[in-house]
């Protein structure tokens, strides 16, 4: 009996625009300008609202916030891509999807100043709440297409997870799901390397996460993840296998976290700082600036006005946010069933004394 | 109506809501082609396909995450865990999501879904196939928790926790399966969640037990003035019922198969205690399986609370 290879597999990786902004035109995404100028206010948007946020948790405003600082391009190119039609189901480190879906700003303060009132999202968009336990959406999503599928409902499903989610028995279990009845998910992991002070390489053997999909059955594609352009193609691919009935797609989306894991995290105990320092040089928003600029597209003057209209927005948001009324204590009860229990009821009365 | 056992009590349940609601859902394993390892969904891949009764992979965790992706976009997913010693993968879904998607989302989004268990001891099975930690689950907020005792209520309570706006964990004593015969009402027949039921009226001592214990507490009854109250749904139990039945009786024997601490019955204790202490004549009695991990078939009948045990209990609470 022969040894013969039964099967062989591809990943591929994909980037057009570098860090010093020059393009691959041949893959460029057929984006206009008025559309990159807007991929570009996101961008500065989503940056802005960070670091407020920061600021606003070191002056107590905010309680724990996780900062998004280098994964901007990773959320909002693939948000671009998105109608807002779709189920959405984050992590907890997707600001600029949020932003990038026109989720309003001030909710996600209200947020993360610990108001779940922020978490109940517009009815226009079906995002999820944030899911604090790492990969433990994944099998929400799935089923989510599994639901659409009965209802006869085409829309896809779109998944946002870390590389630390892709050790979870959940990743598992729902890619596992997903790629056996060829659901119309696409999966985006940002993989920004470090899970809390886990390195990737800890995470996994695998040189890439990528790779993970095709045990399941379905492709998996890296991006660099810090290229806009790149992430935008690759979601949009994803997303019209998902809507042609292809099945599921995972994006990995190779990025890098430069902040700490959270406001209560110091990533300087565990990482070397030039490593961080090597990664603030293939900033994604620095490198989509470079590429307008050598269209024309903008000088220091449009810089100026962008970053005016995200602090405004910003400005506008905190201060809706921080004006309005407080949660009351009835709220505890209110929403954990759909009718209270004679007890619950005996302990509403005694919570809005 | 017709004599039914309890599976045939569950899969008539499950048909009937099957087909008067489209939005209902049957997954887990082996549920389809199989018709389920106890035979409860027979012949529902048959007449609704393999979009609503859908046979996953094995994951429990899936299974429950997948059945709470359903229930969020809209869905009315009936998930199965084959026995409930397998739904210990699936914790965290449980608790972390299904219980607690309403109030993180503030209303926006909820978690209409069932998950079914096989559950208790008694059947020859393997480890892991007879747990009854039902009362795990009575702790987390969101979630209720039901257990039928015989075939008439297994789908008066099915149809109603299907119906039910939020999650409900509905553990099917697999000892009573097809241990006895009832007649079951066809068509709309639901037995409203969040109230027990009064087996057997008695005016000397109050019997609580639920699922397969309601047998035992009832056999034990014979020959005493005994008022046994079949819980039917743990969480929330029906205080009015149960305190009711304490003021007239003033005694009280809680009978579950679980182990003693922390079971169920010292959560009814608790809650006796501070509501209806001045009707106590004695100290409230509790039957259970000891603290220790359910045997296996040699041992099992040493370990699950029998009729003698409760008549003991009885004998002695009389005594005050």
């Amino acid at each position: 009996m022969p040894r013969d290879t039964i099967a062989t597999f591809n990943v591929e990786r994909l980037a057009i625009l570098d860090e010093y902004g020059k393009a691959d035109e041949a893959l460029l995404p057929p984006l206009g300008d008025a559309e990159i100028r807007r991929l570009h206010e996101f961008l500065v948007l989503s940056r802005a609202f960070d670091r407020r946020a920061l600021s606003l948790q070191r002056e107590g405003r905010i309680g724990t916030y996780p900062s998004i600082l280098g994964q901007e391009a990773a959320q909002v190119g693939s948000a671009f891509v998105l109608s807002g039609d779709e189920w959405i189901f984050p992590s907890f480190r997707e600001t600029g999807m949020f932003i990038a879906l026109g989720y309003p700003l001030h909710l996600l303060f209200q947020y993360w100043a610990g108001d779940e009132r922020g978490q109940r999202g517009p009815d226009n968009l079906n995002i999820f709440p944030v899911c604090v336990s790492v990969g433990a959406h994944v099998p929400h999503a799935v089923g989510a297409a599994m639901g659409a599928r009965v209802r006869g409902d085409k829309r896809p499903v779109v998944c946002y997870f870390g590389d630390g989610a892709t050790s979870k028995g959940d990743f598992h279990e729902g890619f596992n799901l997903a790629g056996a009845y060829r659901l119309p998910v696409v999966f985006i992991c940002q993989n920004n390397q470090w899970a809390i002070s886990v390195p990737v390489n800890r995470q996994t053997a695998a040189l890439t996460l990528a790779q993970k999909a095709l045990a399941y059955g379905f492709p998996g594609v890296q991006v660099d993840g810090n290229d806009v352009f790149a992430v935008y193609c690759a979601v949009k691919e994803a997303l019209a296998r998902a809507a042609s009935g292809d099945g599921p797609t995972f994006v990995e989306c190779f990025t890098y976290r430069m902040s700490d894991h959270t406001t209560a995290d110091d990533a300087a105990r565990y990482r070397p700082t030039d490593e961080v320092e090597l990664w603030r040089g293939r900033d994604p928003i620095l490198r989509l600036e470079r590429f307008m600029a050598g269209r024309g597209m903008l000088d220091e003057a449009y810089s100026r006005e962008v970053s005016a209209r995200a602090l405004n927005a910003v400005d506008e948001a905190v201060r809706q946010a921080e004006s309005s009324p407080p949660p009351q204590p009835a709220e505890i009860l209110e929403n954990v069933s759909a009718a209270l229990t004679p007890r619950q009821k005996r302990q509403l009365e005694e919570l809005s004394k | 109506m017709s004599q039914l056992n309890m599976v045939q009590a569950i899969n008539l349940a499950l048909r009937e809501e099957m087909e008067r609601d489209p939005d209902v859902i049957l997954m887990g394993e082996d549920v389809g082609r199989d018709g389920g390892v106890f035979r409860v969904s027979e012949g529902l891949l048959d007449l609704f396909g393999e979009e609503r009764v859908i046979d996953t992979p094995l994951a429990e965790s899936g299974i429950v995450g997948a059945a709470i992706g359903m229930a969020v976009y809209g869905l009315k997913p009936v998930a199965e865990i084959q026995f409930m010693g397998f739904i210990y993968p699936a914790f965290d879904q449980i608790f972390s999501h299904a219980a607690r998607i309403r109030s993180r989302s503030r209303g926006r989004f909820t978690c209409p879904m069932v998950i079914r268990a096989p559950y208790g001891a008694g059947i020859k099975a393997p480890e892991l196939h007879e747990e009854s930690s039902e009362a795990i689950f009575c702790h987390m907020p969101g979630i209720k928790v039901v257990v039928p005792s015989g075939p008439k209520n297994a789908k008066g309570l099915l149809l109603a926790a299907i119906r039910d706006p939020d999650p409900v964990i509905f553990l099917e004593p697999t000892r009573l399966y097809r241990m006895i015969k009832e007649e079951v009402p066809e068509g709309e027949y639901l037995t409203e969640l969040g109230r027990a039921r009064v087996a057997r009226e008695g005016k000397g001592v109050t019997v609580i037990a639920w699922g397969s214990m309601l047998q035992r507490a009832l056999a034990a009854a014979e020959g005493y003035d005994a008022e046994v109250i079949d819980l039917q749904t743990l969480s929330p139990f029906d205080e009015e019922t149960v305190f009711a039945s304490v003021r007239k009786t003033g005694r009280v024997v809680i009978v579950h198969e679980a182990p003693h601490t922390g079971g169920f019955g010292a959560e009814l204790a608790a809650s006796i205690a501070e509501t209806e202490m001045l009707s106590l004549r004695g100290p409230i009695m509790r039957v259970t399986g000891p603290d220790a991990t359910v045997p296996l078939a040699r041992l099992v009948d040493h370990y699950l609370p029998s009729a003698e045990r409760i008549r003991e209990a009885l004998d002695e609470i009389l005594e005050y």
